[in-house]
């Protein structure tokens, strides 16, 4: 599958199926601290993810002035 | 993973819920958990002329549609910052998502308006990036409200954001500041009312709800904010809060309901005697003898900018 991820932009080729909690794991990346969106939904924790998919990984904290 | 409403397959789980939920049923939540805060805090009257600055990020663009969604008329105000191609990409997201809805865009630009960005301003004051940028930010939001004759500025801040302020505020022991860390600050002393209807949701939920809502926002990080103290608190919580969710909630609104009054004398003993800035006329801390220059102005000094007669209107 096709993996956009952000802050910086890159983007990774990974094989599936994996399960979304699983791609996470093994990039390392908290749960809690991103959003997985394919297309224009998102995709929950336990979904599988085929080798034809094109997700983005997208962080969502941000900090600046407050 | 199924909806906890209705069984549908779900797309969202949020963890301090204890629940996972479907688009339909998690876009209710967002307006749900808005529309409470708005109530529970007195943030909104009927009639109130709402000014919404929005950065062209996820919160501030959510806060704009939360509202509107639920029934609020409300214009956006934009403040051009002057940091490269972010300002740039920024402004056309928050141009974007006002042209599309056919809504009104007060747009203010720092370099244009007054003389400086906030990379030099940053630089020339011996500021850290983020105290320029939030200096800034509130004082033209005071200033294009006046401008405007608006009742109220709502800000995008969330749940995330105030609990990470709120715990460097107490590492830190600033007592007046977290006598005004507040949802709601009254209008007063020439200043408009400043209200926060976010603080029921987690920046994930924030950024969820424009994603599933089809808002195209700003989503590459402000590159002056990398390593600063408020991403460091938000990740200390984010780790406390991945063992036991809801934790920041009960931080932040225990906080409010338990001990911000405490520290209420503390705030009002900095925010007494206020007067009249000497370059610009906004209300700032001094002697009634006046001479006093607030720190904005200080700030477009060393920056080599320019200070701007602000109007203070009926309200002062």
């Amino acid at each position: 599958m096709q993996v956009l991820l952000r802050n910086p932009r890159r983007e990774l080729s990974i094989d599936g199926p994996l399960r979304v909690h699983a791609l996470l794991d093994r990039l390392d990346i908290h749960r809690d601290t991103v959003l997985v969106i394919r297309g224009d939904t998102l995709v929950p924790g336990d979904e599988l993810l085929e080798d034809h998919d094109v997700v983005e990984i997208r962080p969502v904290i941000s900090g600046g002035a407050t | 993973m199924k909806c906890t409403v209705c069984k549908a397959p779900a797309v969202m789980d949020v963890r301090r819920h204890n629940g996972n939920f479907c688009r339909d049923h998690f876009l209710r939540l967002c307006r749900d958990q808005t529309a409470k805060a708005v109530k529970d805090f007195d943030m909104l009257s009927p009639g109130d002329r709402v000014l919404v600055a929005v950065s062209g990020g996820k919160d501030s663009l959510a806060a704009w549609d939360l509202l509107l969604e639920l029934g609020y008329e409300a214009d956006g105000l934009y403040l051009g910052l002057g940091i490269g191609g972010y300002s740039d990409a920024s402004g056309d997201a928050a141009r974007a998502f006002a042209e599309a809805r056919g809504l009104h865009l007060v747009e203010v630009d720092l370099p244009r308006d007054h003389g400086f960005d906030v990379p030099s301003g940053a630089k020339a004051a011996r500021r850290v990036p983020c105290s320029a940028c939030g200096l800034s930010k509130r004082h033209l939001f005071d200033d294009a409200a006046r401008r405007g004759g608006y009742d109220v500025v709502v800000t995008g801040h969330n749940l995330d954001d105030e609990a990470a302020v709120l715990f460097g505020n107490v590492l830190h022991w600033q007592a007046d500041y977290l006598g005004r860390q507040l949802p709601v600050l009254p209008a007063r002393h020439g200043f408009p009312k400043k209200v926060k209807p976010l603080v029921r949701l987690a920046e994930r939920e924030t950024a969820a709800y424009c994603v599933l809502r089809g808002i195209d926002y700003q989503v590459e990080e402000c590159p002056m904010a990398e390593g600063n103290k408020h991403l460091g608190y938000k990740a200390a919580l984010n780790q406390i809060e991945a063992t036991s969710p809801g934790t920041k909630h009960d931080f932040y609104f225990g906080f409010l309901a338990r001990a911000s009054a405490r520290f209420t004398p503390d705030a009002e003993a900095e925010q007494g005697g206020l007067v009249a800035c000497s370059r610009c006329g906004s209300p700032t801390p001094g002697h009634e003898e006046g001479g006093e220059v607030c720190a904005f102005c200080r700030l477009v000094e060393r920056a080599g900018g320019r200070s701007v007669p602000v109007e203070l209107g009926p309200r002062r």
